[in-house]
């Protein structure tokens, strides 16, 4: 029989009071009902461990960054011995021939049991050529390994929506992985990066249920994407009051006024940073004085400026956003309107003088 | 010119708009200017208040006043949708325009011809001319119908993902768009369509009520349509 999760626990030294507190941390940070920490040690004790894939597409490995700084108790435990990490690039052991024989071991052992984890995503021109992994493009070991695997995760906005590599006018076709995967269980946890505990509790989720969490329309997990940044900001009581920051020097700034005139994108991006924080909660982007840039929803690299409320517009190649375009449309017509009502009035005055003489004359008859 | 022999009998004023299409107009055209203003403090918001955050609401005031002016909106629209059904068949003109009868096209080429000079005189209608139901069916009716989808997508945000805006509207609008900032960008965008839709609106109504051959002005306050010569008129043309 193989491993559970509990097995591999303990033979890493750990307590079973430590495990069953990681246990109920666990469904607290995943916001399930307390009796569900006693589920999760059962669900450990009990299943087998279940592997996973690892695979980097066009990425810069800062979803793993941040997954191996999560600052959750254990949760080290989680990525490094728990999860059956046998293919990750960037963290194994193994390198060259060795390490891309391992996917082909877990295919045949694991067939249509392991979980494939994708960072990054593939570019689809130049056949692919754009991303090389094993002297291979990129795509072709995705397609290939997506065939075998049980669902997937996309970490970070580079899987879930393409990122800065797809942002326009993306030469490379960098594809995010449902455009190319369509046959297979999806989670999205979008992020530049995600947030690293985000990233341990949905693992650590699907593991102990073999299912996904519940998922909003896009493919996110509703524990922590149901909610934007500005309605869980510390500072929203100002932007309620109308107090903002007007540039990055003045007083409101000292203050610690919203962000929201110099670009903040909180009312417009959904993830957990306002709650959770990162660095074992230490800040987050705004409390730290920057506004949100908005990282973890779909194209955000071409909704700029950062800091700008409006979001840059380029109709027929010039700068401008929805006020200068709608005003210079309003003051085209403006001035159309006045003209067309001059050339009315002076046609009307005309048709006047010269009606007026034949009414006359028919009056006169 | 003396009268055709087809003329019926002399009639001073025909009754059009109906009392709760005119309520609504009016209501319609408060709400619009309303959403506007506040539409784009929220937008751009004024100048940073000073002092505590607990001593200020302006925000708070400006938004509340922008999605009750929504619901108005929303509400009234409703109402003329309804009404489009109950009322005169005038009331339905806006809604269901009368693309299949080539009649009605030589009727909007002929306004365009009175707008462009080309024409002596202007045909005369009951209701609104061919070329105004073309505008204001494509400006207006979808234009007022996309600010309540984006603008509602946008309200069941703060809702919330179990509120009826957010499954109503949020829900699939977003993902349409993209994303939540897309939403924004479009809805602001179609506040000028709007704006742009009122500036012609109003100057269109004053121009022929000056110069066409019937009362425009006036007819959305009373509901009567009076006509300035006795020749038959052109509905339908």
């Amino acid at each position: 029989m193989l491993e559970t999760f509990y097995d591999v626990m303990r033979r890493q030294g750990i307590s079973r009071r430590s495990f069953l507190k990681y246990c109920s941390l666990t469904a607290a940070a995943l916001g399930l009902a307390p009796e569900f920490a006693g589920k999760i040690a059962h669900a450990m004790e009990t299943k087998p461990r279940i592997p996973i894939l690892w695979l980097h597409g066009l990425e810069c490995t800062c979803c793993s960054e941040s997954f191996i700084r999560s600052a959750h108790p254990l949760a080290k435990d989680v990525i490094l011995s728990m999860v059956s990490l046998d293919y990750d690039d960037t963290i194994m052991a193994a390198a060259g021939q060795q390490a891309e024989a391992i996917i082909e071991e877990t295919i045949q052992k694991y067939d249509g049991n392991f979980i494939l984890a994708v960072e990054g995503n593939p570019p689809l021109n130049q056949d692919g050529m754009s991303c090389i992994i094993g002297g291979k493009p990129f795509i072709d070991q995705l397609t290939h390994v997506a065939k075998h695997c049980k669902a997937i995760i996309s970490w970070g906005s580079c899987a879930s929506y393409g990122c800065v590599q797809a942002a326009a006018p993306n030469p490379t076709k960098a594809t995010p992985v449902h455009k190319v995967i369509h046959d297979k269980p999806i989670i999205k946890v979008p992020g530049c990066p995600p947030i690293a505990e985000v990233m341990t509790a949905v693992v650590t989720y699907i593991l102990t249920f073999e299912k996904f969490p519940e998922l909003d329309r896009q493919g996110r997990p509703k524990m922590f994407y149901s909610q934007r940044i500005h309605d869980k900001c510390y500072r929203r009581p100002h932007f309620d009051a109308g107090q903002f920051v007007e540039s990055f020097d003045d007083e409101g700034a000292r203050k610690g006024y919203c962000l929201y005139k110099v670009g903040c994108k909180g009312p417009t991006t959904y993830n957990a940073c306002s709650t959770i924080r990162w660095n074992e909660g230490t800040s987050f982007p705004i409390q730290a004085g920057h506004g949100c840039i908005g990282c973890s929803e779909d194209g955000f690299w071409d909704k700029g400026s950062w800091y700008a409320r409006l979001t840059d517009l380029k109709p027929f190649g010039v700068e401008a956003n929805a006020d200068t375009l709608g005003l210079a449309a309003a003051t085209t017509v403006g001035v159309a309107i006045a003209a067309h009502a001059a050339v009315s009035a002076v046609s009307r005055a005309k048709a006047n003088k010269s009606n007026q003489p034949v009414t006359a004359k028919e009056q006169g008859e | 010119m003396s009268q055709p022999n087809d003329t019926p009998a002399f009639q001073p004023a025909v009754y059009v708009y109906e009392a709760p299409l005119r309520i609504w107009h009016w209501i319609n055209a408060l709400a619009i200017v309303i959403l506007a203003v506040t539409g784009y403090f929220i937008g751009s918001p004024l100048p940073t208040m000073s002092g505590e955050a607990s001593d200020h609401f302006l925000m708070g005031y400006i938004r509340f006043a922008h999605f009750a002016a929504g619901y108005i909106l929303l509400i009234g629209f409703l109402g003329r949708v309804y009404w489009a059904f109950v009322g005169n068949h005038h009331a339905r003109e806006i809604f269901i325009p009368p693309f299949h009868k080539p009649e009605y096209w030589s009727g909007v080429l002929h306004e365009i011809r009175w707008y462009a000079f080309l024409e002596k005189e202007p045909r005369k209608y009951t209701g609104h001319n061919p070329l105004a139901i073309l505008f204001m069916h494509f400006m207006f009716v979808w234009g007022l119908l996309f600010m309540i989808v984006t603008g509602f997508a946008l309200y069941g945000e703060g809702a919330g993902l179990n509120s009826w805006q957010f499954a109503l509207f949020s829900s699939w609008v977003i993902p349409l768009f993209g994303q939540s900032m897309d939403v924004h960008t479009w809805h602001h965008l179609g506040m000028w369509w709007i704006l742009l839709f009122v500036m012609a609106h109003i100057y269109v109504a004053i121009r022929e009520d000056i110069m066409s051959r019937q009362s425009l002005v006036s007819t959305m306050i009373s509901g009567w349509r009076t006509f300035k010569d006795q020749r038959k008129v052109d509905d339908g043309h």
